[in-house]
């Protein structure tokens, strides 16, 4: 038997070929190493995120986080459920909130899922990857694996917003939280705890349909990590990932900046400094290659 | 649906407050906001707001119906929690918001060209047709939403990003064919009809 298992939600963007998937990758090389256990909620479906409320609504909305738990209930019913990405965290403990607030919706919503032989309570605890490993293991647990610390690698811990409000991690400040500035210490790793934009919103879903203005907000963010001499960000939200990384290009172009540093995700700096190759890591999936970190990997 | 915005006017005559209490998600809570104007200085997109959350309060409570609901403001939420986790009233206003757009967009009159209303609803089709996100579907989507010469512009000048996405594994191919879809497709979808369907009942909007 695993250490810890959970009932694991992985959400659209880390699905094979998605934006995501190398994400998944890394988590699922560091959570061998803990001996943590994902079971994924069999037939999961998008949560519906957080532009979701404009043409869908809120029952629709709330029934797609429901089908999920529910499905979560029937075969883990007794684990928390987990997410890797914040935005299916919140969308999902959102609708959970709504729904057990209210017996209206409580009821419209199993009367919806019972056509389908399901039932929603709405009893499991709804979880951030990061939290886990934080309030289940610790940093202290987290620390003991690592055969090869991050030695002299500078990184900016980029949280965003929605791993951070409004639920964000207990006993974490939401203008400056500090938990992914302790992770990377945790690996070795030096910490730039003077990283201005930690907190900054890269614009989420409106990156795509308002790329100016939103840009405008990753370049401060990139702008601040160059400052601290980052030589990388790291981030704990794969929208947050694909914002800051993938825009660089179009952002140099147009501010004539020279910006080219790796975005990685806390779980690709926890794999290597665990051992993992860059495969397992997912470092072949970045664009901005991590060249740091491929060094580290690489050694015996 | 502007038909539907004729019932709601006639409904609720000359009480706006009323009218977004009733319909908006967590429109109730509109009456509590204080006017202390800290929601409005934690937008992201703070300038490209014309009326800031605090104003838009103000204006709804001032029965400025029109001017509010026709607003693209609302529709430059980033969905980034600031205001709530701010707000000495504890307004869950990143909802309002949200809910404002969303009532805008259903009674037909918010504004038509508005790119985050074009694409949350292509987004919304996106996952609901087959369960789960699309991705290369839906970019492509993004970029041909002004039209075939500008989605060949937009297409070009992203590129260089989907490129990238495409050699690291990030990006499926195929997504045009396939892609984003759970067993449960069908029961999903039936689903959503059916709360759709609830919830206009319950506003009222159902005809
Ligand atoms: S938040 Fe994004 S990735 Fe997560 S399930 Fe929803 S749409 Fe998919
Ligand atoms: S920082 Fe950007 S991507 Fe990350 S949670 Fe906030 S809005 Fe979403
Ligand atoms: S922060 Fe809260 S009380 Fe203050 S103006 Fe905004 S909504 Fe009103
Ligand atoms: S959640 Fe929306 S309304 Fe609130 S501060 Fe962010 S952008 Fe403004």
């Amino acid at each position: 038997m695993a250490r810890k298992e959970y009932s694991f939600y992985p959400g659209c963007s880390s699905e094979r070929k998605a934006s995501a998937s190398n994400y998944m990758v890394s988590v699922e090389s560091m959570c061998k190493t803990l001996d943590i256990k994902l079971n994924e909620i069999p037939d999961w479906n998008c949560c519906g995120a957080s532009i979701g409320y404009a043409e869908g609504g809120e029952l629709p909305r709330h029934v797609m986080n429901a089908r999920n738990i529910a499905l979560s209930e029937k075969n883990f019913g007794n684990q928390d459920i987990v997410a890797t990405c914040a935005a299916c965290w919140l969308g999902a403990k959102e609708s959970q909130e709504r729904i057990n607030h209210s017996e209206t919706i409580f009821a419209d919503i199993n009367v919806i899922l019972k056509d389908a032989g399901l039932k929603y309570e709405g009893k499991q605890k709804i979880r951030h990857m990061v939290e886990v490993l934080i309030e289940d293991l610790g940093y202290e647990e987290l620390g003991k694996p690592v055969k090869k610390p991050l030695d002299g690698i500078k990184i900016a811990g980029y949280v965003g917003c929605q791993t951070n409000r409004p639920f964000g991690v207990d006993g974490e400040s939401f203008e400056s939280p500090k938990y992914l500035d302790k992770l990377v210490e945790t690996v070795g790793g030096t910490p730039l705890e003077k990283y201005e934009e930690k907190v900054t919103c890269c614009g989420g879903a409106l990156a795509f349909s308002e790329p100016e203005k939103s840009q405008a907000q990753i370049k401060k963010i990139i702008e601040s990590a160059y400052d601290h001499g980052a030589d990388m960000i790291v981030t704990p939200c794969p929208v947050c990932q694909m914002n800051v990384e993938v825009y660089q290009g179009q952002i140099n172009k147009k501010y004539g900046t020279k910006f080219n540093i790796p975005v990685t995700y806390y779980s690709q700096l926890m794999a290597v400094a665990y051992g993992a190759s860059a495969k397992e890591a997912g470092l072949d999936g970045n664009i901005v290659r991590a060249t740091k970190l491929e060094e580290i990997a690489a050694k015996k | 649906m502007t038909d539907l915005n004729k019932v709601m006017v006639e409904k609720y005559r000359n009480d706006f407050l009323k009218e977004v209490e009733a319909n908006v998600e967590e429109g109730n809570w509109v009456k509590m906001c204080m006017q202390c104007g800290v929601c409005s200085g934690s937008c992201p997109l703070g300038p490209h707001w014309e009326h800031p959350p605090q104003e838009i309060f103000m204006m709804i409570r001032a029965g400025k119906r029109d001017e509010v609901l026709r607003s693209e403001s609302m529709w430059m939420c980033t969905s980034c929690y600031n205001c709530i986790v701010r707000c000495p009233r504890e307004l869950p206003i990143t909802h309002i918001m949200h809910g404002l757009a969303n009532y805008a967009h259903r009674l037909g009159i918010a504004p038509k060209l508005n790119p985050t209303r074009r694409f949350a609803k292509m987004f919304w089709n996106n996952i609901t047709a087959g369960g789960r996100v699309n991705e290369l579907k839906l970019s492509v989507g993004l970029y041909f939403m002004d039209g075939f010469a500008s989605g060949i512009k937009k297409g070009l000048e992203m590129l260089p990003v989907g490129l990238g996405m495409l050699k690291t594994g990030r990006l499926n191919p195929f997504g045009l064919f396939s892609g984003g879809h759970c067993k449960g497709a069908g029961d999903i979808r039936k689903m959503i009809k059916k709360a759709k369907e609830i919830e206009d009942k319950r506003k009222g909007f159902a005809a």
